[in-house]
């Protein structure tokens, strides 16, 4: 007789999160009343009914072995009961009852090499993407400049002493698999060469008419080389974005010596007093200089320092641009300012200065 | 080529300094798969190039599914074969990334069975991310992550996997349930999640208060973020306490977006027909002010990055739901929303740029919304009416 077929499990959806909840967040599940900051990295909230959890909040690489996560897993285990959660940021958040366990479970953090911190106005972790690591269009690497960055910058994510909170991001290239595009400060990986067409193997790979869409300029036209069906390139309309690469893999744009990084700054996405807004140009482009990025990481802390010390309290990176201008930002931090941070995409001539508004 | 000792002079440079280090990851889990020792290899070999060597992705997955594997190739595999193919898994997560330490174990047995065991904790759109395994490992994964309750989550052109913030679970001021609401979407459209149907993705992201702490408003195709319609609760001999450590005048009222509240030394008064429910006097006094009790979100569509038209953040649809209708509400909404894109949207064409290309009032004829000026922030500038024939 044959065995009854085993059935296949599809379809099923996360598991219900409820089970894996705190009994004590069980238990006041929508009824939290107010919340404490304890220092950095640590939160208390209160609930209606007198109850407390305790968040210790510590950062981590994002990119994590199960070894790694076995070793948050023991902790758990240790201080919480096993009750952890991750952030929106990559951050681990481990989930106490008793506030006893606060300073063993800090320290054991900090013995293995995850810094607590990342609350208020602190910089919390930076949001990227795979680079190098696991992806085919990267102009550029992504953990690594987030480890040199946060090497610099680990004493702005262990102490709350910004203006207000900080969010970098960074992008390794414009399909921004991070919300890079509205972070305090973006970094951001772009190509800035055409791609170079692999005609031999075009027709093989690529439906052209597909192709010849995918451009927003248009700059992709049809052409006849060597006697097969391909495309060619209107280099002066193409501005890099790599589009026609991901629906075609004969269009690579990869270019060790012409990629490399951009710099973005002053967007926001919480609605509280300002309304979100986009992250704007601050420096076109930094050469690919792995594998430590020095003049990215300078770059970086150079803006945060600069912020830091003349924002005010609770104005985010874009508030404080809004307030000082742009001309005065160029200035304070020194950065040239180009001909490419003139937008020429549509719509542009809405951030061009139409009054006479001008602080000399 | 997969010998443990490969020399990773570069990729060593990121081993020193404070923050937890990638490589360090990267070379723990070398005693988990050997496919850890080529990764390294291939990615010294980047750090020397200054270039990626992953080749576009090509069509793999588990059977029944369109989605949820990224196929992952190496253009130099006669260097490094053991990640000839090193393919990525997501796994939907649960709600606002919630787990015990047994469901973390459990995850790692089977990703270490089957995989590289490295992840990352979480994607950018909120999966568990399985980095790397072989086109043999996929089912025999994918079998024991369903045996576990686990699934996969999206990828390609289909409802990506939806994600919240903590709402309700550790934070007073969600204004509905996110997870819940998270959980809701998940399950109705499994089918759109892991079968792609549409013209490109589409992101659904749960935030519970104006400060969205899941970026709704950036990256979701629609962005539900939690409000409240009725007055700021107000707690005075709060405020007192707060006065003596926050100087109300400055911190507050004076970074008030409308202006609406004012300070006399004793009271704190809010105008709350003014009030834009910015959060900031929230954020700043939290045992002292909080959302009011009628509660609900404001539905907002159309966020996107820059990849084709530009980037877009979301505007709003519908300016206000109670929470009690939220479900319903969305639901309907998205299914006429995807009704329209489907039929009218081009290839690689979210949402969002649908609407722009075809302006917001044709949308909303379609959708069968009533304009209404909160969608807004001012009229039109320009006389250019398509005006209606009928009309």
């Amino acid at each position: 007789m044959a065995a009854e077929p085993v059935k296949r499990i599809t379809d099923i959806g996360p598991p219900h999160y409820e089970k894996f909840l705190h009994p004590v967040i069980q238990k006041n599940y929508g009824k939290w009343k107010y919340h404490e900051s304890l220092g950095p990295g640590v939160l208390v909230h209160v609930s209606e009914t007198g109850d407390k959890i305790y968040t210790v909040r510590a950062g981590s690489p994002r990119l994590l072995s199960t070894a790694t996560i076995r070793l948050f897993a023991d902790l758990a285990e240790k201080y919480c009961g096993g009750y952890l959660r991750f952030t929106s940021r990559n951050n681990v958040e481990f989930l106490l009852d008793n506030p006893a366990n606060i300073e063993p479970l800090k320290k054991d953090l900090q013995a293995a090499g995850f810094p607590v911190g990342g609350t208020n106005n602190a910089i919390s972790n930076i949001v990227h993407t795979q680079g190098w690591v696991h992806c085919h269009s990267s102009a550029t690497d992504a953990s690594g400049i987030v480890k040199c960055v946060m090497d610099a910058l680990i004493d702005r994510f262990t102490n709350e002493n910004l203006p207000a909170k900080l969010r970098i991001a960074l992008a390794c290239c414009l399909n921004m698999c991070g919300a890079v595009h509205c972070s305090d400060i973006a970094i951001l990986g772009v190509h800035r060469r055409p791609p170079k067409i692999q005609h031999d193997i075009l027709p093989k790979v690529c439906e052209v008419p597909t192709l010849i869409a995918s451009c927003p300029t248009g700059a992709i036209r049809p052409a006849t080389v060597d006697g097969k069906q391909s495309v060619e390139v209107v280099e002066e309309q193409c501005m890099y974005c790599a589009n026609c690469y991901t629906v075609c893999p004969a269009m690579p744009l990869n270019d060790p010596e012409n990629d490399g990084l951009s710099i973005w700054v002053g967007g926001k996405v919480s609605n509280a007093r300002t309304t979100p807004k986009f992250s704007k140009l601050a420096i076109p482009f930094i050469p690919n200089n792995p594998p430590r990025w020095p003049e990215v990481v300078e770059a970086v802390v150079n803006i945060v320092d600069v912020y830091a010390k003349n924002a005010r309290k609770y104005e985010r990176m874009g508030e404080w641009i809004d307030r000082i201008g742009w001309p005065r930002f160029f200035e304070l931090t020194g950065i040239p300012f180009t001909r490419y941070h003139i937008d020429d995409f549509k719509n542009a001539g809405l951030t061009y200065s139409r009054s006479t508004h001008i602080r000399f | 080529m997969a010998d443990d000792k490969v020399k990773t002079p570069r990729l060593d440079e990121l081993e020193k300094g404070p923050w937890p280090s990638f490589v360090k990851e990267i070379k723990k889990a070398q005693a988990i798969s050997k496919t850890c020792t080529d990764l390294l290899g291939q990615l010294e070999l980047s750090y020397t190039e200054k270039k990626g060597h992953w080749k576009h992705g090509g069509i793999v997955g588990v059977m029944g599914y369109g989605g949820g594997v990224i196929g992952r190739y190496s253009d130099v595999p006669e260097k490094f074969p053991e990640v000839a193919h090193f393919h990525t898994m997501r796994v939907n997560q649960p709600s606002g990334w919630f787990y015990t330490s047994n469901a973390l174990r459990t995850l790692c047995d089977i990703w270490d069975r089957h995989g590289s065991g490295l992840t990352n904790m979480h994607g950018s759109t909120g999966d568990i991310i399985f980095l790397g395994t072989k086109t043999d490992e996929l089912e025999p994964c994918f079998k024991e992550l369903t045996e576990a309750g686990f699934d996969l989550g999206g990828s390609g052109s289909c409802m990506r996997t939806p994600s919240a913030c903590v709402g309700m679970a550790r934070c007073e001021w969600a204004c509905y349930d996110t997870m819940k609401m998270c959980y809701t979407c998940t399950m109705e459209w499994q089918d759109e999640l892991h079968r792609p149907p549409f013209p490109y993705k589409f992101k659904i992201k749960c935030a519970g208060c104006p400060n969205d702490c899941v970026a709704s408003i950036a990256r979701a195709d629609l962005s539900i973020i939690g409000t409240w319609k009725d007055d700021i609760q107000q707690d005075d001999a709060a405020v007192a306490e707060y006065a003596k450590t926050v100087d109300i005048q400055k911190d507050v009222c004076d970074r008030c977006p409308t202006k609406c509240m004012s300070w006399d030394g004793k009271k704190l008064t809010i105008n709350n027909r003014e009030c834009v429910r910015c959060m900031h006097c929230i954020n700043v006094m939290p045992k002292a002010l909080a959302p009011g009790k009628e509660r609900g979100a404001t539905l907002l569509i159309g966020a996107k990055a820059p990849i084709v038209q530009g980037a877009l953040l979301s505007s709003v649809l519908v300016p206000f739901v109670p929470a009690e209708e939220l479900e319903e509400t969305v639901k309907e909404l998205v299914r006429r929303c995807w009704d329209f894109w489907d039929e009218y949207g081009k290839n690689r064409e979210r949402i969002g740029e649908l609407i722009q290309r075809v302006g917001m009032a044709n949308f909303l004829d379609a959708i069968g919304l009533d304009p209404v000026p909160e969608m807004i922030t001012a009229p039109r500038d320009n006389p250019y009416i398509f005006f209606k024939a009928e009309e």
